[in-house]
């Protein structure tokens, strides 16, 4: 189940450690995730659900869903998604809803009185926060940049792909090698990188944000609050969706281009657009075989380019095509799809079976927006846009003062988008504060222009309409928040 | 058809083939790119500026093929990998094709390998005569196959014989 060799990729790992699974030795690399160590050793059934004991694995593996929790050392509970292993651990199947009576659970410790100041809080390390915090460096503003992984870049750093755009937005640059020149282009003494810290909320009446680092409570009152936590993968809705194997397709990623572990070897893609086509080719990179990919759409939603770096490699498309049941006893073993008219209502006797040991959903992202909402930004369902996003006006500045958004969260688009919006959204929060290296007019008008040339062809037509729609609902005092 | 299957139609390719008598002169760029999305490294890729400059961005690119000498810089540059060079005049019987391969292990130089198609179908063998893997190309290795004349238009891809997962 480990990856061997590469064509893009070399894995760095840790020590080898043993630790253990309901009583059974296994062993892993230190610093791994634990569900990545439990793959590579065939174990994708991390809990039960809680009313019917249903077995669940992983669908997210990055943190957001919640669907790994298991009891790690006692304590119940635990994202084994992003826990590291050590040496020595003691890792249960959890059942139900775990029991705190009983567990070794360490609480949460902080010094109340402790407030570190800070002229700019970036709240996410990946392509628009960090270019937010490059920006909002330039300007001469000094910016905490907040990320709850243990490194930065997001979700850079599973894209082995090259990036589309223009040299401006690192175009035939791999997401991975991005994620390093942007924390190049970091300014150090003007930045500080707080890593493995979960904000856990936004306190309004002080302006604060609480936040949890190793198991601390701490506080960092910000000028300015840029958020850019990106999104999350949106599920599909089908008769056993919950089968250990059925996996996002961005955790599939996770999984094989971060950790070095195959999510399986028979791959059915759920979802033509961009994340399907392009992660449907990394599992062939990384020797897996993906049998077919299916979309509900009549058409394939991501660049025509990428459907076809698959198709020549000897994988089908399937259009009009749907998931109609998922079958297996604790994992996923056999999944028969079925075909679309052209009311998208199933057609009878169009079934397909498929021996498939993953199926990978890529229907979409939402953003990942519920600081926004404690904060008290006025949001809008906005299809196009995945969910709900933030109104805000042109410089990034929501409806509620000081907080900026950039990147996904924003509306999920592409990461060349993310990557300018950050800019004007350090840009823009810098300036409020007085910050101005004397280019900020120039450099603000060209990340409007990169913005509108991105966003001017065909293939984001949908984006053109959901920022109309954001931007027409922004209310006009809004416009006069940004200095 | 290509936006339901990821195949470009012959009408398609005809769009964006060289002119026959351009092809008998030597080798040429292919640019196998059909929708408007914004990108452009293959007009900062090209040192000859034959792939003319784009006043937008979304712009499909326009090759000027008597200024393209099918150098193949842009192939690896290419973040669609939809550039391929075409040489019809390496012998009287086989045509050259440069194309990207980022899949592992690399054939080598010599090597007899199966020739794909765009639908991943096998149109016969292809015979390796040079594998460039260096800095330039930045793991996106461009390996140079040797096919019969008349599959010149329709290979796209390669598949190894051998297989290192079993090794």
């Amino acid at each position: 189940m480990r990856i061997k060799e590469h064509p893009i990729l070399t894995f760095k790992i840790g020590r080898r450690v043993e630790f253990s699974f309901d009583g059974k030795k296994m062993w892993g690399y230190e610093g791994e995730p634990i569900s990545a160590a439990l793959h590579a050793n065939g174990v994708r059934v991390l809990r039960r659900s809680i009313k019917l004991g249903r077995p669940r694995g992983f669908y997210c593996a990055i943190g957001n869903c919640s669907s790994c929790l298991m009891k790690v050392n006692g304590e119940p509970n635990v994202k084994v998604c992003v826990e590291k292993l050590e040496e020595g651990m003691v890792v249960e199947t959890q059942k139900g809803k775990g029991d705190l009576s009983t567990a070794k659970v360490n609480p949460i410790s902080g010094e109340s009185s402790d407030i570190k100041k800070t002229d700019i809080a970036v709240i996410g390390g990946g392509p628009a926060g960090l270019s937010a915090a490059i920006s909002a460096n330039q300007m001469g503003a000094k910016v905490t940049l907040l990320d709850r992984n243990s490194k930065i870049g997001g979700q850079l750093i599973k894209q082995t792909h090259m990036f589309f755009g223009s040299e401006k937005q690192y175009a035939s640059i791999r997401g991975i090698d991005i994620a390093d020149v942007l924390a190049d282009e970091l300014d150090k003494e003007k930045t500080d990188i707080v890593l493995d810290a979960t904000v856990l909320g936004y306190y309004r009446e002080d302006s604060v944000l609480g936040i949890e680092q190793n198991n601390k409570f701490i506080k960092i009152k910000p000028e300015k609050i840029i958020v850019a936590t990106g999104a999350s993968e949106k599920v599909l809705s089908f008769p056993n969706n919950d089968l250990p194997g059925i996996y996002g397709a961005g955790a599939a990623q996770t999984l094989m281009n971060e950790h070095g572990v195959a999510p399986g070897d028979n791959v059915l893609m759920v979802g033509a657009g961009n994340i399907g086509l392009i992660v449907s080719y990394q599992l062939m990179q990384a020797g897996i075989n993906v049998k077919v990919i299916i979309d509900a759409a009549p058409e394939i939603g991501g660049y025509w380019v990428h459907a076809s770096k698959v198709r020549r490699l000897g994988v089908s498309i399937y259009t009009s095509y749907t998931v109609k049941k998922a079958y297996g006893k604790e994992n996923l073993e056999r999944v028969t799809i079925w075909q679309l008219d052209e009311n998208w209502q199933p057609i009878k006797g169009t079934e397909m079976d498929l021996d498939v040991d993953v199926a990978c959903i890529a229907v979409g992202l939402s953003p990942l927006a519920e600081l926004l909402w404690q904060a008290g930004c006025q949001m809008r369902y906005i299809p196009e846009f995945g969910g709900h996003t933030p109104l805000r006006n042109e410089d990034m500045q929501t409806t509620a003062k000081g907080i900026y958004v950039a990147g996904d969260v924003a509306g999920v688009e592409e990461a060349s988008s993310a990557m300018v919006e950050g800019s004007l959204a350090g840009l823009c929060a810098a300036k409020s504060l007085g910050y101005d290296n004397g280019r900020f007019k120039e450099l603000r008008e060209e990340a409007i222009n990169q913005l509108k040339d991105l966003r001017s062809g065909p293939v984001s037509e949908g984006i053109r309409k959901g920022l109309k729609q954001l931007i027409e609902q922004t209310p006009l005092d809004v416009y006069y928040l940004t200095g | 058809m290509i936006e339901k299957t990821g195949v470009p139609t012959p009408e398609d390719l005809a769009r964006v083939f060289p002119p026959k008598e351009r092809l008998q002169k030597g080798p040429v760029a292919v640019v196998e790119c059909f929708q408007r999305i914004p990108c452009n490294p293959c007009y900062t890729a090209c040192k000859r500026g034959a792939i003319q400059e784009f006043k937008d961005i979304n712009d499909l690119p326009k090759i000027d093929f008597e200024i393209c000498n099918g150098c193949g810089l842009c192939i690896s540059k290419c973040p669609g990998l939809a550039v391929f060079i075409v040489d019809e005049t390496y012998s009287e019987k086989e045509a050259l094709i440069k194309l990207p391969f980022e899949f592992l292990p690399l054939p080598e130089k010599g090597e007899e390998v199966d020739a794909l198609n765009r639908k991943g179908e096998v149109m016969g063998k292809a015979e390796v005569v040079k594998v460039q893997n260096g800095r330039y190309e930045d793991k996106t290795p461009v390996i140079f196959i040797l096919v019969p004349k008349k599959l010149s238009m329709e290979v796209r891809n390669i598949r190894l014989r051998r297989n290192s997962y079993e090794q």
